[in-house]
């Protein structure tokens, strides 16, 4: 046992990464996290219900569970398309396109906020065109839906992408011999291989929508009960110095959030590995 | 051994292209729904930017640019980045080292904590600090007593920036070393080289593209974070305002051609970090081949 111990580490440096990423970690990470716990572990369970389930708040999960929860089914369809296109098919600017996925990761949410805003309000390049037929973008969910789109779209086209790449071409030949049509080979053949990176994607692009605040703030409008998401409230809170709501309802996000996680980690072992670069 | 592999591997996938792909037809339907898709979702936007920053013209522009608190928002910002970055690219490579190159109990614990700022909003981020550092924060006694500020100062920004930024460094090299395993840094130990100069001289050499890239992404999160920094800042302008807090606030009083014409910098940032990528998977590959 002791032998096996010593062999595994053969290489130098063990105690010395070891004590500096945890200490790291903990002054920088997990200690900050623990404070939200140790603060909500002064509220009675009924003053944290009574914070946690105002109709205001409620009305703002509604709307960042709904929003993020719909963008993510836009970009589990368009995300999905993007990938097997970049993946499958040859075309111009192909490598332009490609690159181009991953500017919701670089571009910062301030600037994406106010480009969307000033592209999608009424009198905005798009923005006038839809008005036109009758469709509202700006100031209205479907914003805050358009923005989580544009936030969360990378997160699927990335987890797609090498899963994609991989796909047994023998599978697909030997369907197309025994006679199968295409529709029928996507549907029955390719798919069920793919629907737990289908599901990481769509996790984790949920996941990420739930927290966004910059890119919202300026498409959303900002009214209480109707444009208002829970990280602007927990936000608003702070702002009148009401530090127990505000970890009151950073603890039910923090919540969401880990369980979500979770199920993203057992999910990827599903699928068998991790694609690591797709999470950022 | 890797070219005959890859050849068959083209082999393999031209027959792909042979048998069971769709019709060319139906391939140019997708691919322009997809492509329309991200113009409009990614492209537009983009575009948007840069025209609104030019639309009164070159002067305009680079007044907008020239200005005492744009100057002092892109200090502010080149300050946090520059101390942000350094500090999380020394923890990326602690970290890879031990979940690379170890196996030790709680491991995947380790790694998963190492994901967690990316899993809490960043209105959390900047909150916890406030909580801890705050007029009412739990370590306020010890940061007055010390005689300095951090919530509503540099100091917090920094902070929250460093805190967001965290996994980027340690999430490129983690796979890129575990991929690569320990082999070479085993044998120069056994030919008797120093824990250190086998760092800089096996392991450095061999991670550096993916180094590079983990400190580009860095960067641009680090220059761009917005919500974090947004609550421990108190938006001081000329004092904590960085450039994008700086950008919400000309927005919001109607300045847009300024709001852009900044936001155009961040936007260069942002295509600089894109080509970066590209150019980084492009020596990767071949790197590797």
């Amino acid at each position: 046992m002791v032998t096996r111990i010593q062999t595994k580490r053969a290489l130098p440096g063990f105690g010395l990464s070891l004590g500096f990423t945890v200490l790291y970690l903990s002054l920088l990470v997990l200690i900050p996290l623990a404070t939200i716990f140790l603060k909500v572990s002064t509220l009675s369970f009924g003053e944290f219900w009574q914070i946690a389930t105002t109709p205001r708040v409620l009305a703002a999960y509604r709307l960042s569970f709904g929003a993020s929860l719909a963008a993510a089914f836009i970009n589990l369809f368009f995300g999905f398309l993007v990938a097997w296109v970049l993946v499958r098919y040859r075309f111009p600017c192909k490598r332009m396109a490609d690159a181009l996925i991953d500017l919701p990761f670089a571009l910062p949410t301030a600037v994406a906020g106010i480009s969307l805003t000033t592209v999608y309000s009424s009198n905005g390049w798009l923005g006038s065109w839809l008005e036109r037929v009758g469709v509202k973008v700006a100031y209205t969910p479907l914003g805050i839906c358009l923005a989580l789109v544009f936030i969360g779209l990378p997160f699927v086209v990335r987890t797609m992408q090498p899963v994609l790449e991989e796909l047994e071409p023998e599978l697909e030949e030997a369907a197309a011999c025994m006679g199968a049509g295409r529709g029928q080979i996507f549907f029955r053949v390719l798919l069920p291989g793919l629907w737990p990176s289908l599901l990481t994607g769509f996790s984790l692009a949920f996941a990420r929508g739930l927290g966004e605040y910059g890119s919202i703030v300026f498409i959303a409008g900002n009214l209480p009960f109707s444009t208002e998401i829970v990280p602007l409230l927990i936000m608003t809170k702070l702002d009148q110095f009401d530090y127990k709501g505000a970890t009151a309802l950073a603890l039910v996000m923090l919540l969401a959030s880990f369980t979500l996680m979770l199920l993203i980690n057992s999910l990827s072992h599903l699928a068998g590995k991790k694609s690591h670069r797709a999470e950022v | 051994m890797t070219t005959m592999a890859a050849s068959a591997d083209l082999a393999r996938r031209a027959t792909v292209n042979n048998y069971s792909n769709e019709s060319r037809p139906v391939q140019i339907l997708l691919i322009s729904v997809a492509l329309i898709f991200l113009s409009l979702v990614l492209l537009v936007p983009l575009f948007c930017v840069f025209t609104y920053a030019f639309e009164k013209g070159i002067d305009v522009y680079f007044r907008a640019l020239s200005d005492t608190y744009t100057l002092s928002a892109i200090r502010l910002t080149l300050f946090t980045a520059a101390i942000a970055v350094p500090l999380n690219l020394i923890f990326g490579i602690s970290a890879a080292w031990l979940i690379a190159r170890f196996h030790f109990p709680g491991r995947q614990v380790l790694l998963t904590m190492i994901d967690l700022p990316l899993a809490v909003s960043p209105v959390i981020a900047g909150m916890i600090f406030v909580l801890l550092y705050g007029q009412r924060g739990l370590l306020h006694p010890i940061i007055e007593a010390l005689g300095i500020q951090i919530i509503f100062a540099p100091a917090g920004i920094v902070l929250a920036t460093t805190f967001v930024t965290l996994p980027f460094v340690a999430r490129e090299l983690v796979p890129v070393m575990l991929e690569q395993g320990s082999a070479e840094e085993e044998a120069a130990l056994t030919m008797g080289a120093s824990g250190w100069h086998t760092f800089f001289l096996i392991t450095l050499p061999n991670i550096k593209w993916a180094l590079l890239y983990g400190v580009i992404l860095c960067n641009a999160r680090a220059m761009g974070e917005f919500g974090a920094v947004s609550v421990v800042s108190g938006h001081i302008r000329g004092l904590t305002n960085t450039l994008p807090l700086h950008i919400e606030v000309l927005y919001n009083e109607y300045n847009f051609t300024a709001a852009f014409a900044v936001s155009s910098l961040l936007a260069l940032l942002a295509i600089v970090t894109l080509v970066a990528k590209a150019v980084v998977e492009w020596k990767y590959s071949k790197g590797n081949s």
